[in-house]
């Protein structure tokens, strides 16, 4: 409980402000089709390796960037249809990780889907926390051009298809270093529902990610918190409070709130 | 009029112009030649030629521009003209090294890509992002300083100069989704007077605003002219070329024009480039275009 807390509060600090800029390059969907993307590749690394952590995480961070390259790819060929392709990937995705995962013995589907706070252990709290110390100091390094990109998303800058891999590179390794204790279902909401609901708060960059992650750290202590009471999995848990989060910031946040008189 | 660089001797600007232009600076009128655009980042410029021999471009698999040969002399002020899908933006893209070409080859004369300035079409950028008036200026900046160096205060009273040089005096702290088209579009043009690049390319700068905005960027263009950069702008506005470009490239149907606006704007070239009113471009051009 408290390795899951303490991985949780990491992830939280690190995963919503690469929400923030999934959301405001509109590729909210990107998130999805990674999230169902990593779970063939966690299901081949645990065929392979074994449940450890490290053989699953691998399998899921490459499967996780396949994924990315792919959906890319699809973006640049196909023009308009892009969104379809994105929902076509995803699901075949989640298909093939299904099935290869129930292939399996001795592999609880819906530990893997949406987390258990008791599988936390060492290795997957170093995983955690090792994905957050990492995707802070790149992502410092990349905001300025992922800023300039996010702004005229037209303008392929030189240093731009380079951020935006990196980018990309950090947002699978926190979806699949979130796994274990949110499930691979859950651990994109982390990242996207706080980012989300903070659009409705601030009107600048910076404003943006500091209340998603405050509202990402609320989200994880309060839904661990229930999770261990009412005994529900831990992901479903933070999800549903980070979700809750959204739903008021939907209704009464100062900018676009629903709510609010509109100006 | 003459201009003193840091570390030159006093020049006269490469062509001065002697003829009064409808938006060139007059008294009563702000000057823009004497605001931040010159006293703190524009010496005067020496860019040199860029020369394009035998250019072809394809996009989505089509001809846009086929075999253009010609030279940008240096402190030219051209304007490209030419209906929608005659390659207009994509030869501006081509000439900022941020579109590959078919054929041929762009001769900058030792100019990096890099330092070419490119504004970009007003409806390319995401309004809704959530940066201010001021951030954008002052990422003209990331151009000089790299990806990774500090935009410190020097560089931000600079961006500030700039917007009050556009006329945004006070608006610099307003998110860019609050900004009126015109307005935006000025803080477009200090983001370009911060980024102080000998070649100046603008795409379709004047499409989406009002006759009083489009004056004050007109004498900004007629102030970077007067300090030498070479600047080259897409536009539709055939009198405006006429009034305010002395020389003029018309593109379409595959072939091109290229010299003094006078000549190039001819009646009867324009009709070849199917610009005037009575011959609309053909549809299937504007429906590719939109695609």
């Amino acid at each position: 409980m408290r390795r899951a807390l303490a991985g949780c509060l990491a992830l939280s600090v690190a995963a919503p402000p690469l929400g923030v800029f999934l959301v405001l390059r509109r590729m909210s969907l990107m998130s999805d089709v990674l999230q169902h993307g990593v779970l063939p590749g966690i299901a081949i690394g645990a065929a392979v390796g074994g449940l450890s952590v490290w053989a699953m995480g691998a399998g899921g961070v490459v499967a996780g960037l396949v994924v990315a390259l792919l959906a890319g790819w699809f973006a640049r060929r196909t023009g308009m249809a892009e969104d379809s392709q994105l929902a076509a990937l995803y699901l075949v995705a989640l298909a093939a990780g299904v099935a290869l995962i129930s292939a399996q013995r001795g592999v609880d589907l819906t530990h893997l889907l949406f987390g258990s706070v008791l599988a936390v252990d060492n290795p997957a709290l170093l995983a955690m926390a090792g994905a957050a110390t990492l995707t802070l100091p790149v992502l410092a390094v990349i905001w300025r051009p992922m800023t300039l990109e996010s702004l005229d998303p037209g303008l392929p800058t030189g240093f731009g298809g380079f951020s935006h891999g990196c980018f990309l590179a950090l947002v699978v390794l926190c979806v699949v270093s979130g796994f274990e204790a949110l499930g691979t279902l859950m651990s994109v909401g982390l990242m996207m529902l706080p980012a989300i609901a903070a659009r409705h708060w601030s009107g600048s960059l910076a404003g943006q990610v500091s209340i998603a992650v405050a509202l990402a750290v609320t989200a994880s202590v309060l839904g661990l918190l229930i999770s261990f009471n009412v005994e529900i999995p831990a992901g479903p848990a933070i999800v549903l409070t980070a979700g809750g989060f959204w739903v008021v910031s939907l209704l009464t946040g100062p900018r676009e709130g629903l709510l609010r008189a509109r100006g | 009029m003459l201009y003193r660089n840091h570390d030159q001797p006093v020049v006269a600007p490469p062509s001065v112009r002697r003829r009064r232009s409808r938006f060139a600076p007059r008294p009563g009128r702000r000057r823009f030649d004497d605001g931040v655009a010159c006293r703190d980042l524009g010496l005067v410029m020496n860019p040199p030629s860029i020369r394009l021999d035998h250019v072809t471009l394809r996009r989505g698999g089509r001809e846009v521009l086929r075999d253009l040969t010609g030279v940008f002399r240096p402190g030219s002020l051209t304007a490209v003209a030419g209906p929608n899908g005659a390659g207009k933006s994509t030869l501006l893209h081509a000439l900022c090294g941020l579109f590959p070409l078919a054929s041929g080859r762009i001769d900058r004369g030792g100019l990096s890509p890099r330092s070419i300035a490119l504004l970009p079409q007003e409806g390319r950028l995401d309004r809704s992002f959530p940066i201010t008036c001021r951030d954008v200026v002052a990422l003209g900046w990331t151009a000089r300083v790299g990806w990774f160096r500090r935009i410190g205060p020097e560089q931000y009273a600079v961006a500030d100069r700039a917007l009050a040089s556009v006329g945004l005096d006070g608006l610099g702290d307003r998110s860019i989704g609050a900004l009126s088209a015109g307005q935006f579009q000025r803080s477009l043009f200090a983001r370009t007077i911060v980024r102080d690049a000998p070649v100046i390319l603008l795409d379709e700068p004047f499409s989406a605003i009002d006759t009083a905005t489009e004056a004050d960027l007109m004498a900004i263009i007629h102030a970077w002219h007067q300090q030498g950069r070479t600047v080259i702008a897409v536009l539709h506005d055939l009198d405006l070329i006429r009034a305010e470009f002395p020389e003029t490239l018309l593109l379409g149907a595959g072939a091109w024009q290229w010299g003094a606006s006078s000549d190039v704007l001819a009646a009867r070239t324009i009709r070849q480039a199917r610009l005037s009113a009575t011959a609309p471009p053909p549809a299937r051009v504007a429906v590719e275009e939109a695609a």
